[in-house]
């Protein structure tokens, strides 16, 4: 399965990152480059619930495509978040169920973000996304 | 000036997580563990783990002998002398939710149960819990500007339908010692039991439950630098004849038929199915490296490192402390700053504090904060850990805004 262009920039651009501190400016970077959303959207409805900060997902498909947007109040988890959506919007369900996206994270360098004593909030993001596709 | 801790070596965790590049900073969530501990559970399980209570054979006798003798230690660490009993359970929470479910019956409907603002999920959801059960009512004793119990508040708030009061001795996130003596006295004009949460002030300094004069009093003891898997709760003999049994099974029977039993008093008729053997035996072994220390320099050690800290966070633009801690730690935030975005940032630098609510919701949420971050410390650390702390917190503030 090739990589959607935005995915294809985050891996070259997190590969190349030397350290953490490189990383996580990265990452801030992404989480500021993440269109914000509507306040009308930032509703209890669309609240990812087991993060530390406030995240919101919404999810929907356009022509068998899946769009997804989301943001947080905390940065690092909006770049987390961000990275998350580069690799998956544009997917068919059948795309996204398929795909592998703790080994994404890997791939970026940032497996450590989705153990399971973060309680940063990616995992219940990934786990929310799963359910809004099913 | 610099805060060395010589006891540090005492400790094999500490060069091991130095080793990875790990500076430990989370002892109020639970401690490292002195060598002194590691040889006895070595011991007990190289030499022969036996069942306590049951058997005539040796092993058992030799295990029941090592347990009861950590009975003794952990009485007279806390001076309870002829006064009451301690009695073992899995976790300071265990032995809350013991006393919440073995008093129930005391209680009718338009009681109170008071707590304060500051408990911690241990101390508050087992009373909340109890009160919906029961039809009682939980009054929450509001706190003062330090952190603080209001007195003048509870010397309202409690009153003739009081008839128990829970607070901690120490707050988890506050770093504040509560004023009991004064507040045990309000409960005890009008005949309420008393519960004192001493999870994280029997880490620091020695305290005397008879000279408290609380009926009950929890701690845990992972965080008295012991195994985790048990807690403690010193009963006062009187209170235990109104405490109910609450879990059974195991050794705790005196008589047992097909269709009803009788238990046994405290201790054991407390203590249901096979206790933590190889952790009471543990701890026992820490209370005696813990006696073995000076206590003058371990008090001196706490306090020098907590000023460190203090002045450290202080010299920092931005940073509001929670409350005005006076030992163990401190709790804060930043202006502008997500405290998950800073914990990201300590995390990746290897410091090891505490983001987030500290299992102390409600008192976050009287903040106005969704979490903090919390540093702790023990006496194992010392000032450079903090300055690793404090460049770390420096280089994160730096990216963050």
């Amino acid at each position: 399965m090739s990589l959607p262009a935005e995915a294809l920039l985050a891996l070259q651009a997190f590969q190349q990152a030397a350290g953490w501190e490189q990383r996580a400016r990265l990452l801030m970077q992404w989480g500021d480059r993440l269109p914000a959303l509507e306040d009308a959207d930032k509703v209890e409805a669309n609240r990812v619930h087991g993060c530390e900060s406030q995240v919101w997902l919404l999810g929907a498909v356009h022509d068998g495509h899946w769009q997804f947007a989301a943001s947080s109040d905390a940065r690092l988890i909006r770049g987390l978040v961000a990275l998350l959506l580069a690799r998956v919007n544009g997917l068919s369900t059948q795309e996204l169920q398929q795909v592998d996206l703790p080994d994404w994270f890997n791939q970026l360098g940032l497996s450590r973000q989705l153990s399971p004593s973060r309680s940063n909030g990616l995992n219940a993001v990934l786990q929310r996304m799963h359910e809004l596709a099913l | 000036m610099l805060v060395p801790s010589p006891w540090r070596a005492d400790f094999p965790a500490i060069a091991a997580l130095q080793r990875q590049d790990q500076t430990y900073l989370d002892s109020a969530a639970t401690t490292q563990k002195p060598q002194a501990l590691i040889d006895a559970l070595t011991h007990y399980y190289a030499n022969g783990a036996a069942n306590v209570h049951r058997a005539q054979h040796l092993p058992g006798a030799h295990a029941t002998q090592a347990f009861e003798n950590s009975r003794s230690k952990v009485a007279q660490w806390l001076n309870v002398g002829d006064s009451g009993q301690i009695v073992f359970t899995h976790g300071a929470t265990s032995a809350l939710n013991l006393l919440a479910y073995g008093l129930e019956h005391h209680f009718k409907p338009g009681d109170e149960l008071v707590i304060s603002a500051l408990e911690h999920h241990a101390n508050l959801l087992p009373w909340q819990q109890l009160a919906q059960r029961r039809g009682l009512e939980l009054v929450v004793l509001p706190l003062n500007a330090a952190g603080l119990i209001d007195l003048e508040a509870a010397a309202q708030l409690i009153g003739p339908r009081t008839r128990l009061l829970a607070v901690s001795q120490l707050s988890n996130v506050l770093g504040a010692w509560q004023p009991l003596p004064q507040l045990l006295a309000m409960a005890k004009a009008q005949q309420a039991l008393t519960v004192v949460d001493g999870a994280q002030g029997v880490v620091h300094g020695r305290h005397d439950v008879q000279a408290m004069g609380c009926d009950f009093y929890v701690f845990s003891s992972h965080k008295l630098y012991g195994p985790d898997g048990l807690g403690v709760l010193y009963g006062r003999n009187e209170a235990l004849q109104g405490l109910r049994h609450w879990q059974f099974g195991g050794e705790m029977v005196q008589d047992a038929e097909y269709q009803h039993a009788s238990f046994r008093p405290a201790p054991l008729g407390y203590e249901a199915g096979t206790p933590p053997i190889a952790s009471v035996i543990g701890l026992g072994a820490t209370l005696d490296y813990l006696g073995g220390l000076d206590q003058d320099a371990v008090t001196a050690h706490e306090v020098a490192l907590h000023d460190y800290l203090l002045h450290g966070l202080q010299a920092r633009k931005g940073i509001r402390l929670l409350g005005a801690p006076h030992l163990a730690l401190a709790s804060f935030v930043v202006d502008g700053v997500h405290n998950a975005d800073l914990a990201h940032l300590l995390t990746e630098q290897g410091i090891a504090v505490r983001a987030g609510h500290h299992c102390a919701m409600p008192l976050l949420k009287s903040f106005g904060l969704a979490g903090a971050i919390r540093v702790s410390l023990a006496l194992y650390n010392d000032s450079a850990d903090l300055e690793r702390f404090f460049e770390a917190l420096d280089q994160a503030l730096e990216m963050l805004r």
